[in-house]
């Protein structure tokens, strides 16, 4: 293997989506582009190795989605996830950006397959990638490397050398060694700390601990914290992220997609004490995701079991681990080592409450807002309130997943980090972009849209890429 | 053919291989990202959970193309070592061992190629014996002006390569029905539109195309990663190459019986025609299979099998050459000879379809069955 170039027009520090965009972009602009992926090939790509979908505005249906998605519309979805909390003016942007999304994907090499069996009722809003994110992958690496785009595994970037908030050169270890690369601009695509789990410590306190990490175990956030360190301007809180309920004996990282478990709006949710704790009939998407994995990361021990009999088992997505199971809930309280005569009581009670009367004229219908809900109970269950009386019975341990975290740098249009001046105004930098979950907390403050962050990578990445390009012909 | 049968498969490894392959679907089955690939993950999701028979189903459903393994978030060196092309090919080529008849024979898929040499060499020693036995010995090198039947008479040809023919059809049959039994329990749905459905996917390999957009075949990932029509235009050429040169066979035998029509056929008649089309069809698709076969990615080949599978395409390969050039040298005097070598070659292809790659079409058929059934509940 050769070494490393001493000097380059664009580097793009990150293997993912937004990175591969930018750094794309930037070699069809003309500029010469060094990529640098922290982890070996065959873990490249960061995040973007489990994606499924994209979710993109659009004015009409196409072989890949069923309908249009206008922007007025996306925007409302982003507004009602974030609550808000949002950088109102930027997410709009990103979403007019991200008309072309498909189509820019497309040209690249990444194939759509046809709306299939819609498992998460997003066959209109999101394109989904054949094959998943890795084929995504495959693609832009195999674009990258007709264009000629200079691609290194296993080179982290340690340093960054800023002057006058101009970016000059990177630090980078490679093959053992420590190396220096001058380059006119940067592209950050590095990505969350997520994987770090002290940094998460700040959000989450000893919590943090209990956290499965669902994506690359690659993403430590060093790039982020170098530019907090040179008076980078942040976006989002510690604590905000994108974390779901995941199967509790699920691999440190790197589990994926196939980790999930989709048992909670059918089942009861119980803690360590064998207590439920919060609706789990509340909705099906997206709160499902976007508020379990929260919830659980405040129980004890940040677990918790999902509970189901036999007439609820079969009504969601087969899953990785087989669920514990026993023809008693007393005997499956000893599996789960709960308090046998607690899981009996918070059972009996939720099934008196089941029978409790108002719901006549309700009838249990999976897959819709059944209204089917519990009388008199605290937390209610207000859908699919089905009792659990028909063995054998059925528990899931959960665990909090994080994906990725949103604390991050605040770009503006051009994708420029915002550095803080030294009387206390705005700066945006002259050569230093980002672009992915390292920009993600500018449009997510909280909350999440199923696919938004492959929209995120995506338009930053592009726009990253163009910005750097024009700094490197500058 | 002792080391032969030693390598077969004994019970506990079959088990293996059956709870791999049960390990990956259930991965699979809580991923389901390769669902437009091809036939396997949209069958697989049809069901939660997989006896021996659904895996041997599914196995054979599996047509290798390697689509799922690129695109695996799961692949090797990932803890979850996903890799379904190779042990769905290490299944699938046990299924042929189990469903052959007779049983002590499975041992020869292992040395496929070892069998193939023996039998040619004896196939055409064999025919050689024939000729000597019941013709004057100058007959195999005299001019007969493209007559066969003056080397060799038509009934003794009919008659022997009849037997073989039909007596490998029967052990396919066979094999096509016990692998039925275990791998399809509600065949008795079976409709005229599932049979028609499943002809339809066989004769054009749909799922070779690799599956895409509204009929935008983006082809597989196969021999490497880049996505290519190659494998299947190349499997095609020996599919079609093989049915028109049955046909020519099939049709020279109606004019003798029927119309009585003897050979030689002019080289524009029909049999001459499909022999002559087939054939060259069948030197460059299995030439282009095999080269494929040496370029592949090793990481999803399974080896033990590359004797099986190259053996097969030669043997397709050289009876097709060997007939080729019987057609064009038949009025010589080396007609005698290319005859003797390519009833050799013929009579070994027969002799060994129902213990090598050959059955692969028995048990894909019956698959792509069981699939278009399903497909329509």
């Amino acid at each position: 293997m050769k070494g490393l170039p001493e000097k380059v027009d664009v580097i793009v520090v990150g293997g993912g989506g937004a990175a591969m965009a930018a750094a794309l972009t930037a070699r069809e602009r003309g500029a010469s582009v060094l990529v640098l992926e922290a982890a070996p090939k065959d873990f490249r790509g960061g995040n973007t190795r489990h994606v499924r979908n994209i979710r993109y505005a659009h004015d009409a249906a196409t072989d890949f989605v069923t309908g249009p998605y206008p922007v007025d519309e996306y925007y409302d979805d982003l507004l009602r996830v974030t609550q808000g909390n949002t950088d109102k003016d930027l997410s709009r942007f990103l979403i007019e950006k991200s008309l072309d999304a498909a189509d820019w994907m497309a040209a690249r090499g990444v194939k759509f397959q046809p709306p299939l069996s819609g498992t998460i009722g997003l066959d209109r809003t999101n394109a989904f990638f054949k094959g998943g994110g890795k084929a995504v992958l495959n693609a832009y690496y195999a674009t990258a490397e007709k264009l000629g785009i200079d691609c290194r595994y296993e080179a982290e970037v340690m340093d960054l050398k800023i002057e006058d908030g101009a970016f000059t050169a990177a630090r980078v270890k490679y093959q053992g060694q420590e190396q220096t690369v001058e380059a006119r601009a940067i592209v950050l695509a590095s990505g969350g700390y997520q994987a770090d789990i002290d940094w998460l410590k700040e959000g989450w306190g000893e919590a943090a601990e209990g956290f499965l990490i669902r994506g690359t175990g690659y993403n430590k956030g060093r790039m982020l914290r170098v530019l907090m360190d040179h008076g980078a301007e942040t976006a989002a809180d510690a604590d905000q992220c994108h974390a779901i309920a995941i199967d509790a004996r699920s691999p440190k990282c790197d589990g994926g997609i196939a980790t999930r478990v989709d048992c909670v709006i059918y089942s009861i949710m119980v803690n360590r004490k064998a207590q439920r704790f919060y609706d789990e009939g509340e909705d099906i998407w997206p709160k499902r995701y976007a508020i379990w994995g929260r919830l659980l990361a405040k129980q004890e021990d940040q677990i918790a079991f999902g509970i189901v009999d036999a007439k609820a088992n079969d009504l969601f997505m087969p899953s990785l681990y087989p669920p514990l199971k026993a023809d008693s809930i007393r005997d499956l309280a000893g599996l789960l080592e709960l308090d046998p005569d607690a899981l009996e009581k918070t059972v009996a009670d939720y099934n008196a409450a089941c029978r409790g009367g108002g719901n006549k004229d309700r009838e249990f219908k999976p897959g819709v807002l059944d209204g089917l809900s519990t009388e008199g109970l605290s937390p209610a269950k207000s859908n699919w309130a089905q009792t659990i009386d028909t063995p054998p019975y059925y528990g899931y341990p959960l665990r909090t997943g994080i994906t990725f975290t949103y604390l991050g740098v605040k770009v503006n249009k051009e994708a420029r980090v915002q550095f803080k001046g030294k009387d206390g105004r705005t700066v945006s930098a002259a050569n230093i972009f980002a672009a992915g979950e390292i920009v993600s907390g500018n449009i997510l403050g909280q909350g999440y849209a199923g696919g938004i962050g492959m929209a995120i990578g995506l338009v930053f990445g592009r726009i990253a890429g163009e910005g750097a390009a024009r700094n490197a012909s500058n | 053919m002792a080391a032969a049968s030693d390598e077969a498969l004994q019970g506990d490894q079959l088990a293996d291989l059956h709870d791999e392959a049960r390990r990956l679907m259930t991965i699979c089955n809580a991923c389901r990202y390769c669902e437009g690939f091809c036939g396997v993950f949209p069958a697989m999701m049809r069901q939660n959970t997989f006896a021996d028979g659904d895996l041997d189903y599914l196995a054979n459903l599996c047509h290798g193309c390697n689509g799922c393994y690129y695109a695996c978030q799961y692949a090797p060196p990932h803890e979850f070592a996903v890799n379904v092309p190779q042990a769905f090919a290490r299944l699938r080529a046990d299924t042929y061992r189990r469903y052959t008849w007779p049983g002590f024979l499975a041992g020869l898929f292992q040395k496929n190629g070892t069998l193939v040499s023996v039998l040619m060499a004896g196939g055409i020693g064999l025919v050689l014996a024939l000729i000597h036995l019941f013709q004057p010995a100058e007959v195999i090198h005299g001019e007969h002006a493209g007559n066969f039947y003056a080397v060799i008479p038509h009934n003794v040809m009919a008659y022997s390569f009849g037997s073989v023919f039909l007596y490998a059809v029967g052990v396919l049959l066979f094999g096509f029905w016990r692998f039925r039994r275990d791998t399809a329990p509600s065949q008795a749905d079976e409709t005229a539109l599932s049979v028609a459905g499943a002809t339809h996917d066989a004769l054009v390999m749909k799922y070779m195309g690799g599956g895409g957009v509204r009929g935008k075949m983006d082809g597989c990932n196969y021999p490497s990663e880049s996505f290519s029509q190659v494998r299947r235009v190349f499997h095609q050429m020996t599919f079609w190459g093989f049915l028109l040169c049955f046909a020519a066979t099939s049709l020279g035998t109606v004019y003798h019986y029927v119309f009585g029509w003897e050979a030689p056929y002019g080289y524009t008649s029909l049999p001459v025609l499909f022999g002559t089309v087939g054939g060259i069809g069948l030197l460059i698709g299995p030439l282009g299979l095999i080269y494929l076969k040496r370029i592949a990615d090793p990481n999803v080949l399974v080896n033990a099998q590359r004797g099986m599978d190259t053996g097969f395409l030669a043997l397709l390969f050289l009876v097709s050459l060997t007939g080729l050039a019987l057609l064009g040298w038949r009025e010589t005097s080396a007609m005698g000879t290319l005859l003797a070598i390519h009833l050799g070659t013929v009579l070994a292809l027969f002799l060994t379809m129902p213990y090598g790659k050959f059955v692969h079409a028995v048990y894909r058929y019956a698959a792509l069955l069981r699939n278009r059934r399903e497909q329509k509940r």
